[in-house]
């Protein structure tokens, strides 16, 4: 017995060394560097910028930003999931890969692509134009920004419920339908809640990267779009105040903790994705 | 069932992509493993030199240049600071270096290596002295104006004022400068005062005026300036006189103008920073710089004016005489250099700059 | 027959916009003039200067490298540490689960600025290691997450009858458990493999001198107008991963039919 507690944690042993390290320890660097000055000494200040002006209005912005971007990415992705688990099977993965496939090629440079499409003399408005169509002012709006975010996460919310829809039975479908429901009441009361833990997922990995992106709002902003995460990272790279950085994102962890406990209320998991 | 059968599909691409682009990076990885026992780490401003200079730089000496690059002196700075990176070669600007000096982050470069240092025009030393009093820790590089480059095209007389940046006929065809010394600075000088005040009432008018134009503006930026202004997106654009060839080159409506309050006069210099471990090399690299021929190669790749004056006379008459490379004595005596400001001050702007930036 | 059309149209939508980017890139990759905002004919100049940009190729190999290092580290370690944990008790289970959770919901600019923190407070030198340990970290969790699965449903009654019958600990390893969790193994060094490749701000963050992947040195790019000859180089990664994909899914039609053939018996 005792050879085998020793056996389990030397194969566990580097992974627990290896996340306190790297994940612990330096979480622990940002509460220590949040919650103290420049000369060390134990402040709140630092957490408190938030309220003032500057910096409510930077987070105000990422979040009516990330929810709109994760509300679209909802409405968008949830009836592609429906057509992909539709599809005929031979053309399954192919479909999927299809939805996967842009992933590789980088997506900094993708999303500068939507640069070149929408800007003033863009391809988009030479299209418009040539059509006899208004001009659209979208480039350095918030509307590019939701564009830019929607375009960059939507796989994360179609991937989970795709993956969640196709494990449903379509027995279950089927009796639904044979007990009378019409294709309204199986959606609603069936599939739907069948495929929440997907919808959860989802939700998550637009959301949170959504709320504290800094490159989407750099590439597509122009510079006037400033959202929390360019405010933390300017405090790291421009302004060399690391300690309002670290107050700032202590904030920040604030709002994932409160998604993280809204994901684990529904049951929701990160396995889903896979 | 279908799941299975699907996933089992998959698995041989994955495998064989992964597999294929593994077998590229040890292909890659065969020719440039070999160890070079010099090397030298530079830290520059994003195209500020002829990747051709560093090949031949490497080839004669036999030195591993390492090279990254910034945006601006602000994301510079803290790199330097921090130290968790050294670098063996930077290229600040004027009052950025000051800063360097007064925190003593930079050493003293000796100038028995950079026998070339003679070809530097005593004027711009002069002019460093400003930041540098005894020039005992800068080789300038490059230097400048800032100034608006606007399309004649879209604009009827000549911009001569920053007046024009808070014109309402320009709406959303506005470029500004995207860091905070050169946006107040501009503002500072419309309004009348000096570009490197740290008066508080001066700053707070300066930022309010900041406020007032961000609707106006189609957006900030330090060098996507270059390429908007010549893909025509924007009317008018803030932007270092470096760029101008450069534009004017791929679009031939761009002209620009150092507006008649003046301006900002910068001079970038090479700085071997306290905890460089191959500072010869970084020597026998200025030194290399200031060769004249080396110098002509460089500027007709950034086309930057040269403070080289042996490399300037081997210029074309038309880059000689063109004033917005190499503005005259009249406009420069209305330019200033920035300084640096102080620790408050420094709070200070960055604060109004925050403020601005996210209103 | 409007549904059928009204999900074909659909799905044209989505892959229009999921397209468009990679197409406007791709003709910019044959752009003659230097800047994205302006068309000056054809060329293929970018593709012959692409293989001598000596920075563009160092940063596609330490990207490639990268990955694949990281990968396989994460894939070593993770799965180590799901076997152990498997026989762990339940509350030790969940504590270390939780801990695994971490890196997956919280935000990267976080999670890197925390680890350049640590770096720097610990006086580590940023450099190609601090990168991979970042890389690792968060690749790790996709591992787990993967194998954890397959773990579980191995269960423990196999291995310890191979170890009745006289197999040796590291024998029974990989001729019982090895073959059952392979699949959960494989996916999750896919996954932190594309993760790798993709990945930005924490390489952003953790970086030193003279490392740059693709991903920074486009970052450090854009300011100035791409270099073309990155448009080139990504338009011959995205089409060689497009040419395997179609090689796999349409070259061997034989195993394909009889697939479709088991399928419907």
């Amino acid at each position: 017995m005792n050879k085998k507690a020793f056996q389990k944690y030397l194969i566990t042993g580097p992974y627990l060394f290896w996340m306190v390290a790297f994940t612990i320890i330096p979480l622990c660097m940002i509460f220590y560097y949040g919650l103290t000055d420049k000369t060390g000494a134990f402040t709140l200040d630092n957490v408190l910028a938030i309220t003032s002006l500057e910096h409510a209005k930077a987070l105000w912005l990422s979040l009516l930003l990330s929810l709109a971007s994760t509300a679209i990415c909802l409405i968008m992705a949830y009836p592609l999931a429906m057509i992909l688990k539709s599809m005929s099977v031979s053309q399954h993965s192919f479909i999927v890969f299809i939805f996967i496939l842009p992933m590789w090629m980088n997506f900094l440079l993708r999303t500068l692509a939507w640069q070149t499409l929408l800007e003033k003399n863009g391809v988009l408005n030479t299209i418009l134009s040539s059509l006899h169509l208004p001009k659209q002012n979208i480039i350095n709006t918030p509307y590019a920004i939701i564009f830019g975010m929607v375009y960059n996460f939507l796989p994360f919310m179609v991937l989970p419920i795709y993956n969640v829809l196709i494990k449903i039975d379509d027995n279950v479908i089927h009796a639904a339908r044979d007990l009378g429901a019409n294709s309204v009441q199986t959606f609603l009361r069936v599939i739907f809640p069948l495929s929440l833990p997907g919808v959860v997922s989802g939700i998550t990995m637009v959301f949170i990267p959504a709320l504290t992106t800094f490159v989407i709002s750099n590439l597509l902003g122009g510079g006037k779009i400033y959202l929390i995460g360019n405010i933390i990272e300017q405090e790291f790279t421009t302004a060399y105040n690391w300690h309002l950085g670290s107050g700032l994102s202590l904030v920040l962890m604030a709002f994932i903790l409160i998604n993280m406990l809204f994901t684990f209320k529904f049951d929701g998991t990160k396995g889903a994705v896979l | 069932m279908k799941l299975r059968n699907q996933k089992k599909h998959r698995k041989p691409l994955l495998l064989a992509i992964s597999a294929c682009t593994a077998a590229l990076a040890l292909l890659t990885g065969c020719n440039s493993n070999s160890e070079p026992k010099e090397s030298l780490y530079i830290y520059n401003w994003a195209e500020y030199i002829d990747p051709e200079v560093i090949t031949m730089f490497e080839k004669e000496t036999g030195i591993q240049v390492s090279y990254d690059e910034f945006e601006t002196n602000e994301i510079m700075y803290p790199v330097i600071e921090a130290g968790a990176i050294s670098y063996d070669l930077v290229c600040p600007s004027d009052y950025m270096i000051q800063k360097m000096i007064e925190n003593d982050l930079i050493s003293e470069i000796n100038f028995d290596n950079i026998p070339n240092y003679s070809n530097i025009d005593e004027a711009q030393l002069a002019s460093a002295k400003e930041f540098d009093p005894e020039n005992k820790y800068s080789v300038p590089y490059c230097w400048g104006t800032v100034g608006i480059l606007y399309n004649t095209t879209m604009v009827d007389e000549v911009p001569d004022s920053w007046a024009v940046l808070w014109d309402e006929r320009y709406k959303d065809s506005i470029l500004m400068q995207d860091s905070v010394r050169d946006a107040f600075g501009v503002t500072l000088k419309y309004l009348g005062y000096s570009l490197n005040s740290t008066d508080e009432t001066q700053l707070n008018e300066a930022k309010d005026l900041l406020i007032n134009q961000r609707p106006l503006l189609q957006g900030y930026g330090v060098d996507q300036v270059r390429d908007k202004m010549i893909g025509g997106e924007a009317a008018l654009g803030v932007i270092y006189s470096g760029e101008v060839l450069y534009c004017q080159s791929t679009n031939e409506e761009l002209a620009y103008v150092i507006p008649k309050e003046g301006s900002n006069v910068w001079l970038d210099c090479w700085v071997i920073p306290k905890n460089a471990q191959n500072k010869e090399n970084a020597e026998a690299f200025i030194n290399f710089l200031c060769r004249p021929e080396i110098a002509v190669m460089n500027f007709e790749y950034i086309t930057y004016a040269t403070p080289n004056k042996a490399a300037k006379a081997l210029l074309d008459a038309q880059y000689q005489e063109n004033p917005a490379v190499f503005p005259d004595a009249a406009i420069l005596s209305k330019c200033e250099t920035f300084h640096y400001l102080g620790e408050e001050a420094e709070e200070l702007y960055n604060n109004l700059w925050k403020e601005v930036r996210s209103n | 027959m409007t549904r059928q059309f009204l999900r074909k149209f659909y799905l044209c939508l989505i892959f229009i916009i999921l397209y468009a980017p990679i197409v406007t890139l791709m003709v910019l990759s044959f752009n003659a003039s230097k800047s994205r905002a302006k068309w000056g004919g054809f060329t293929l100049k970018w593709y012959v200067q692409l293989f001598q940009n000596e920075a563009i190729m160092e940063a596609l190999y330490l990207t490639l490298i990268l990955s694949f290092l990281s990968a396989l580290i994460a894939t070593v370690l993770g799965t180590a540490a799901c076997i152990g944990i498997n026989r762990m008790s339940k509350l030790s289970q969940s504590v270390i689960m939780g801990i695994t959770n971490i890196p997956l919901l919280n935000a990267e600019i976080v999670t890197g600025i925390s680890l350049m923190l640590a770096f720097i407070a610990f006086g580590i030198d940023l450099g190609f290691t601090t990168v991979l340990i970042g890389h690792i970290a968060f690749n790790v969790p996709y591992v787990i997450l993967s194998v954890m699965p397959r773990v579980r449903q191995t269960g423990n009654a196999s291995y310890e009858a191979a170890l009745d019958l006289g197999a040796t600990p590291l024998y029974a390893f990989f001729k019982v458990i090895l073959p059952d969790i392979m699949p959960g193994i494989l996916s999750g060094f896919l996954l932190s493999f594309t993760m790798s490749l993709d990945d930005f701000i924490i390489t952003y963050f953790t970086k030193g001198r003279g490392i740059n992947t693709l991903s920074t040195k486009i970052y450090s790019e854009v300011k100035k107008g791409i270099k073309p000859e990155m448009y080139a180089l990504s338009t011959l990664l995205f089409l060689s991963v497009l040419l395997l994909l179609i090689a796999i899914n349409f070259l061997p039609s034989k195993q394909k039919e009889k697939r479709q053939s088991e399928i419907h018996t």
